[in-house]
């Protein structure tokens, strides 16, 4: 019964006291180990955030540009001479030589005597080639305007844009230079006297696939990638929780379902391109969808999107205590009305993240759209998902090979857009898992 | 456990290292504490112990107080007989002194069963364990206490001559239920059942001879009014020993409740039928 | 209550829970785990009016048994279950009866308060809902109103029934979950343990709960607490490695049992 305890000899005081030393030794190593841990972590993390601020900053930096554009706000008569009579017919209206009027306007503005050829021409080339159709869509939309003079603001080339962004050199001999010293003595004065300025990029926005920077936009991207994120949702959302639901709630537990369960995860880890492939045989040579149209992109993208939504399904799902299963079932509900009833709208938020978090992979994809041709040159919006189409990363590509200057800093701004979309879609499915997120 | 167990007996009983005047029934009450001493190990062969030890412990130092105090009874009461026949006041004062120390285990035990119902809720047999301890002590506690008035009686008629043949009766009498009381301890001890019945059955030998005593004393106050004073002294000496068989009894059916679970079902015989024989003149 | 005389106690509850008709009957059940066996061919009758109590040791068989009951057994796919239950006489693994009816008929109630995480009102009115026992919004506010005054909360929560179940208190919770249960007027109510989540005082109003309740219901209680089984129920059963050991009124078992391993359980000497 009684503890035993030893008398406290002066020995084992002596290797007790010798004890506290080794542990405390061995404190001070595990505490530094820790920092040295801790350190590792911060590190590590520091290293991320640079690169990654790195990215942002170079990509921002050549992008910010791109949401502005150089523009003439110029004089512009319209003569009735042009158009042939003081109420001219539609016909009449679009067939004008505007080419004329804008020249006209951008010499007169310079001061430059249309007479003199060659400085005629140098002023003119000063505008953008789309000058004209700008003109033309002022006209044709309000016809009354023929025989006044409007102000109109009209886009600048390419070079001259270069020029108030600052990234033309004027230090080049002028034999190489795009702008000679007197187009450079022009613009000067035009900036000086306000006709040249730097406006908000609309056109980045609307404007479809061009050859010439300045009327180059992601507007037809844009409506096909949107295309193609409607049928993604579409197609895989109630795909991937049906199948993610019924794996995880009714499929017997078997060689069967393992040997899916293990594939479906492999699926998610599968390059995109080959579901590019697996698109382009399908779906246009077998199916004879037409090539470029978002239809086929948004199939392709739905099924490279569907192991993703199911896995986050599925993990939504089983992370549905069990509790409010057996709740459920306990008083009387059948399998399927705890699951539609109980288990599905506790998981929503996470098959929500999970959705958007795969819409988003989907929106910035590329590689398998390369494969089901969409890397076309569509200046017209396509009106159906069968029409041809591009996308939004395609676009960013496509202009990453140009040869331009101007396409470079559209590469950036695209590139912006699209991470901006991304930003959305992410603090979305966050907000969405906040809002819906309920305690059990 | 076991080694210490003699120097915790000779702490409560002093009596255990030097015995004075120790007649037959005094020793064979020393004789019954060591007999007693099975009770410190109470549960059979068969009983776990608890997972709990201090519970454990606890249980045993029930018994072992329960062990003492009856020892202590058995003592006082024996020591209370030899007072009276031996008209010794010093020994019937002893008897009165000793019977505080019971009275005081008494108490210690009702606080530990007390501070065990609240703390361990025990159950089942640790429950009648518990209950059984309770009772036990509340009737060795009386047991004391009609010693303690057998030694005042023994006092008071201590210069008064004794006739022989009455105090024969009285002896034989005390000596049964001496006896009845050690076996029921025993009986308790060893948590036999069986014994403790057997007691609970031959209460009825006490009861009748307390008859008989009642009647002698009777026809010896009528035969000489002046041995009213003495007889009445005996007359309620021997009732209360009639009393300690009747507290034995009650012990004895603790012991069955507390190893079979059930009280004892059919009723006890009787043979007292003092209360009805007050005018019957033989 | 402890100094009654332990024959009389027996004499005066044995008789009621014998003389009628048992509510539930088990006859050999046995339950497998795939090749595991954790029930070996338990045979108990459980009164009608009345609270049962299972104790045992953890993993004894005695939820098993309870989950056989309302055939929640059945959502586990490699559990197999033989012998016969019968709820008034009424086979209920019979293949034609309808295990959701069933449910209907024996409610249950979880060792963890697990209210659904909506309104307080929805967590009752869920189940006469599904089971379509109210045909208007009014008759539904009444059942509603019922259960949780059975359940012996709606003075506290008649004023907040739009609030969330979920953020009750634990007690709270606990009677929320056994008005839901109430709620569907099932015969019978299995409750796995369902103070083992609470403090004292709410357990205790639990227990004043199950008291009143058994005037209407059949109660089966799993729990952990000896004291609680005594306090509660009149029938308690001693389950040990997938067996009965002992079943009988609930005095006798924790005054006198007759089993030795019942005894070592219920003392606490578990080897």
């Amino acid at each position: 019964m009684a503890v035993e305890t030893a008398p406290m000899t002066p020995d084992s005081a002596l290797s007790a006291s010798r004890k506290n030393e080794a542990i405390r030794a061995r404190i001070k190593r595990r505490y530094s180990a820790e920092r040295r841990f801790r350190a590792y972590g911060i590190a590590a993390i520091l290293f991320g955030l640079a690169f990654l601020v790195a990215l942002f900053s170079t990509i921002f930096a050549r992008g910010y540009t791109a949401f502005q554009q150089s523009t003439f706000t110029l004089s512009v008569v319209l003569d009735q001479a042009a158009f042939g009579s003081s109420a001219p017919t539609p016909s009449e209206l679009r067939m004008a030589d505007y080419t004329k009027i804008a020249n006209r306007a951008i010499q007169q503005a310079l001061g430059v005597d249309p007479n003199n050829k060659a400085d005629a021409r140098a002023a003119a080339d000063l505008l953008s080639q789309n000058a004209d159709t700008q003109i033309r869509k002022i006209v044709t939309a309000d016809p009354s305007l023929v025989g006044q003079t409007v102000k109109v603001d009209v886009l600048a080339h390419g070079n001259v844009d270069s020029l108030l962004k600052g990234q033309f050199d004027r230090s080049v001999a002028e034999s190489r230079r795009k702008l000679s010293d007197k187009q450079l003595g022009w613009l000067d004065r035009a900036i000086e006297s306000g006709i040249l300025t730097k406006k908000f990029n609309t056109g980045l926005f609307t404007y479809g696939a061009s050859s010439k920077p300045e009327t180059a936009g992601v507007g037809v991207a844009l409506v096909g990638s949107l295309y193609m994120m409607t049928i993604v949702l579409l197609v895989a959302v109630p795909l991937g929780v049906a199948a993610a639901v019924y794996l995880e709630e009714f499929a017997p537990k078997n060689f069967i379902t393992d040997t899916i369960e293990v594939n479906i995860n492999n699926l998610a880890a599968v390059p995109s391109i080959v579901f590019g492939l697996l698109g382009l045989a399908i779906f246009i040579n077998f199916m004879g969808i037409p090539r470029s149209a978002s239809l086929v992109g948004g199939l392709v993208l739905a099924l490279m999107t569907l192991p993703t939504i199911i896995i986050a399904t599925r993990a939504a799902v089983s992370a549905v205590p069990p509790s409010i299963r057996e709740a459920a079932l306990g008083v009387g509900a059948s399998k399927m009305q705890s699951i539609t009833h109980h288990v599905l709208p506790l998981a929503v938020p996470g098959i929500l993240t999970g959705t958007i978090i795969g819409l988003a992979k989907a929106l910035g994809e590329t590689a398998p759209l390369l494969m089901i041709g969409m890397v076309a040159f569509v200046v017209e919006y396509p009106s159906t998902p069968m029409d041809a189409a591009t996308a939004l990363p395609v676009q960013i590509y496509m202009w990453a090979t140009a040869a331009e200057r101007g396409f470079v800093e559209r590469t950036a701004g695209a590139t912006l857009i699209l991470l901006a979309f991304l930003v959305v879609m992410n603090v979305t499915a966050v907000i969405l898992r906040r809002r819906y997120e309920r305690r059990w | 456990m076991t080694t210490d167990r003699k120097t915790l007996l000779s702490g409560f009983m002093p009596w255990r290292t030097s015995t004075p005047e120790t007649t037959k029934a005094t020793a064979a009450a020393s004789n019954e504490l060591t007999r007693a001493e099975p009770a410190l190990r109470p549960k059979g062969d068969d009983m776990n112990e608890h997972i709990v030890k201090s519970y454990e412990d606890e249980l045993a130092l029930l018994d072992r107080k329960i062990a003492q105090m009856g020892g202590l009874a058995e003592h006082i009461l024996a020591q209370s007989f030899d007072a009276i026949e031996r008209r010794d006041p010093k020994l019937a004062e002893q008897v009165v002194k000793a019977d505080k120390q019971i009275d005081q285990l008494e108490r210690e035990i009702e606080e530990q069963v007390i501070s065990m119902i609240a703390r361990r809720q025990p159950l089942a047999n640790d429950l009648r364990h518990v209950m059984a301890a309770l009772r036990v002590t509340g009737d060795l506690e009386r047991i004391g206490d009609l010693a303690k008035n057998i030694a005042k009686r023994a006092l008071a008629i201590a210069h008064e001559s004794h006739p022989k043949p009455l105090m024969t009766g009285m002896r034989h009498m005390g000596d049964l239920a001496l006896a009845q009381l050690k076996e029921v301890l025993d009986a308790y001890a060893a948590r036999n059942a069986d014994r403790a019945l057997a007691v609970w059955r031959s209460d009825e030998q006490i009861d009748s001879m307390y008859n008989s005593l009642f009647r002698e004393l009777l026809t010896y106050m009528m035969e000489d009014p002046r041995s009213i004073g003495l007889s009445t002294h005996l007359l309620f000496g021997a009732k209360n020993i009639e009393r300690v068989g009747d507290h034995t009894t009650n012990i004895a059916e603790t012991v069955h409740f507390l190893v079979r679970g059930v009280n004892i079902a059919d009723d006890r015989p009787k043979s007292d039928d003092t209360s009805s024989t007050l005018f019957s003149k033989s | 209550m402890l100094n009654v005389e332990p024959s009389s106690l027996q004499r005066a509850t044995a008789q009621a829970p014998h003389l009628q008709e048992p509510k539930v009957v088990a006859k050999d059940v046995s339950v497998y785990y795939g090749e595991k066996r954790a029930l070996f061919d338990v045979s108990v009758n459980i009164p009608d009016r009345g609270v049962m109590a299972f104790i045992g040791p953890s993993g004894c068989g005695k939820s098993t048994f309870l989950r056989c009951i309302n055939r929640m057994n059945d959502t586990i796919p490699i559990c197999r279950v033989t012998g016969k239950i019968t709820i008034e006489n009424e086979d209920i693994y019979d293949p034609s009866l309808d295990v959701v009816q069933l449910r209907a008929r024996v409610g249950m109630v979880f060792q963890k308060p697990n209210p659904f995480p909506k309104s307080i009102y929805e967590n009752v009115a869920y189940g006469p809902r599904i089971h379509g026992l109210s045909s208007s919004k009014a008759e539904l506010d009444e059942i509603v109103q019922k259960s949780l005054e059975r359940a012996a909360l709606w003075k506290e929560v008649k004023d907040r029934l739009n609030d969330p179940g979920t953020g009750l208190s634990g007690g709270q919770q606990q009677r929320l979950c056994i008005a839901r249960a109430v709620a569907v007027n099932p015969e019978v109510i299995l409750m796995d343990e369902p103070c083992s989540a609470l403090d004292p005082i709410a357990t205790a109003k639990i227990e004043e709960l199950i008291d009143e309740l058994k005037q209407n219901f059949c109660i089966i209680i799993v729990t952990h607490s000896m004291q609680q089984a005594a306090r509660v129920s009149q029938r308690t059963a001693f389950f040990h490695l997938g067996v009965i050991v002992e079943e009988g009124n609930t005095e006798e078992i924790f005054q006198n049992p007759t089993d030795k391993r019942t005894q070592d359980y219920i003392t606490g000497r578990f080897g």
